[in-house]
């Protein structure tokens, strides 16, 4: 369930070693402190609206009112025939489709361009101006991203949009006055896009340290058994690194089922006909501007189990990945 | 940013120092350099040319926005950005921001040290169960507790107030320091502890003047995501933080960008947009290199 957990190493092991010690005064105090406080927090702000909102789920709570009546799995029943809620569904798992494995395979290739990509004489070395081209495209990650949307809102716009401007200006006069996030032939990828442009960077420069972590000597070795540049990235740098895309790829997941920002930035209403409508942003909507706490709880629900299914796929992917990678190594 | 590109240790670590010229690549070298540099130049236009472009829309005038997107401004003033600065409030939501993120900030470090130590160096039943439930907390989508969260917040009566939003930080905040720090504080060598006590140091006074000024690359790594997460924090505030004098920056310039359209002043969404983006840039420039360093050191362990 948990990303991480797999990859850190096992607890007990280690503080074991250490002796127990008397419990003194300034101990208790300190341990009682230190916990106490942080845990207080997390308990009340991020625990316990959790565990709240799978009861909540299971109410008609319009919020205002202190009566609700528990409903049972009602709700859910409802989401299965609300045809905006199951074009929100369709929507995100599109996203969680193409955002995620798009992203990847950008960053992979420039971290592979600026890290490994350079002449195949000399020592393993990226192209020139690598650096340049690191903080470029590094930059998005630092700006919000509800910026991001509104810039780009900015771009796509018909008529005073950059990016008609430049597609008139080069003679393709088509595009005069074309609605990107108004059609419902192309706000989908257009915002995909967004997407894909904001996280490409924090992507490639993870990738760019995990590439730097694989030995040289393999890419030596493949050199001189003569490999290609498309045979290395797919032999080399992709087993040895696929930890971080595993990772990699559930983060986007993750940021693909949620894209509240991105779309409420771009397309506050959920674009044409629905064609941009996310689960997040529905259930802010049935939320707060509808007053249909119980209903939009029950869609938080099915938003976190998506995660959870996401992750688990991701997961299953990588062990049967590795699993052949290791069998043919063998062979 | 052109004096930062020119220092390119980093991505000459794994190689030999190069010797000779560079017109030692073959006839392919040459055609797949061309190619990687192309297609890397294109990303980096298709990165730098909006923020250029939104740059100089911010000094037009809405006639020229409206007339067209390339046109350079008649006259080169910042008439837009006092709007947005004073009229739109961005000035305020500005402050706001500052506010909010730098008390969440020094308080979610503090507590996150506080409970990562704790949990790494110390140990006591229930141990493992606090450090997984915070790993859960890291994963599942905050939307789910966003309704419930809502009610909390109001019945201790700190919706729609600053310090409801920084408690808010804190808390989801605190996982991923928690998580970061605890495999930070586990690297320090158990001999320092001991010579510490050894030395009738106590627990506090270990932590505070020997453990934590050690963990300082780790808290500084910690600290910059934080800072850019929680600057950049949208749903939070948007959901709890409902009282437009309370605005943080980045709901304050989502709404005022819904307002803009209807009042069709774009030059100042523009000068906006500018002044949300130009501190992010001074940190992100400043801290670069550390920045990218966390980034390998810190997310994926």
């Amino acid at each position: 369930m948990t990303i991480t957990l797999t990859s850190t190493p096992a607890g007990p092991a280690r503080t074991g070693r250490r002796r127990r010690r008397k419990l003194t005064f300034d101990r208790a105090s300190f341990m009682a402190v230190f916990l106490v406080l942080p845990l207080t927090i997390f308990v009340l702000f991020v625990v316990s609206p959790f565990v709240q909102a799978l009861y909540f789920a299971m109410t008609d709570w319009s919020g205002f009112s202190p009566d609700m009546a528990f409903v049972g799995l009602d709700n859910f029943t409802k989401l299965l025939h609300d045809d905006v809620f199951l074009r929100a569904v369709r929507n995100n798992v599109l996203l969680a489709i193409v955002v995620p494995f798009v992203t990847i395979v950008v960053a992979l290739a420039i971290a592979t361009m600026v890290t490994v990509g350079g002449p195949t004489k000399g020592g393993i070395r990226g192209v020139r101006g690598s650096s340049f081209y690191r903080v470029i495209s590094f930059f998005p990650y630092a700006v919000p991203a509800i910026v991001i949307g509104l810039i780009w809102a900015q771009v796509f716009d018909p008529a005073r949009g950059l990016l008609n401007g430049v597609l008139t200006a080069v003679g393709l006069d088509g595009f005069q006055d074309f609605p990107w996030l108004g059609d419902t032939a192309t706000a989908m990828p257009a915002s995909m896009f967004v997407m894909i442009w904001g996280c490409v960077g924090f992507y490639s420069v993870l990738f760019v340290a995990a590439i730097k972590g694989v030995p040289a000597e393999l890419y030596e070795a493949a050199r001189l058994d003569g490999a290609g540049r498309m045979r290395t990235a797919m032999a080399i740098t992709l087993p040895q690194i696929r930890d971080n895309v595993q990772t990699a790829y559930i983060y986007l997941g993750i940021l693909a089922l949620d894209a509240f920002v991105y779309m409420q930035a771009l397309n506050p209403s959920g674009g044409p006909n629905y064609a941009t409508l996310t689960m997040s942003q529905e259930l802010y909507m049935v939320a707060f501007r509808k007053g249909q706490f119980g209903y939009a709880t029950a869609m938080g629900v099915v938003l976190a189990v998506m995660t959870l299914l996401f992750a688990a796929i991701v997961f299953t992917v990588g062990r049967v990945a590795a699993g052949r990678a290791e069998g043919s190594a063998r062979r | 940013m052109t004096t930062l590109t020119t220092n390119g240790a980093a991505d000459t670590s794994t190689e030999p120092p190069r010797r000779g010229g560079r017109a030692t690549g073959t006839g392919g070298d040459v055609a797949v350099s061309t190619t990687s540099h192309t297609l890397l130049v294109i990303w980096s236009v298709v990165v730098i040319v909006p923020f250029l472009w939104v740059l100089l829309s911010s000094f037009k005038t809405s006639q020229e926005i409206l007339a067209s997107p390339f046109s350079l401004p008649a006259e080169w003033s910042f008439r837009n950005y006092a709007a947005a600065w004073t009229d739109a409030g961005i000035g305020r939501f500005f402050l706001n921001t500052v506010v909010v993120v730098g008390c969440a900030l020094a308080i979610v470090m503090l507590l996150g040290a506080m409970c990562a130590y704790v949990l790494a160096r110390y140990r006591f039943p229930g141990n493992r169960l606090i450090y997984n439930s915070m790993l859960a907390g890291l994963t599942f989508p905050i939307f789910l507790a966003i309704v419930p969260l809502f009610f909390i917040l109001r019945n201790f009566g700190l919706l729609n107030t600053l310090p409801g939003l920084i408690l808010t930080y804190v808390a989801f905040a605190l996982p991923f320091t928690v998580f970061f720090l605890h495999s930070f504080f586990r690297t320090l060598p158990d001999e320092i502890y001991e010579a510490a006590v050894m030395d009738g140091a106590g627990e506090w006074r270990t932590f505070f003047q020997v453990m934590l000024p050690m963990a300082r690359p780790g808290m500084a790594s910690v600290a910059i995501f934080n800072f850019l997460g929680l600057w950049n924090q949208f749903l939070l505030p948007v959901a709890l933080n409902t009282n437009q004098d309370n605005y943080v920056l980045t709901q304050g310039m989502a709404t005022f960008a819904s307002q803009a359209g209807y009042s069709v002043d774009f030059g100042a969404l523009f000068a906006a947009v500018v002044l949300t983006v130009v501190p992010v840039l001074v940190v992100y420039l400043i801290f670069q290199r550390r920045l990218e360093g966390s980034v390998d050191k810190g997310t994926f362990r």
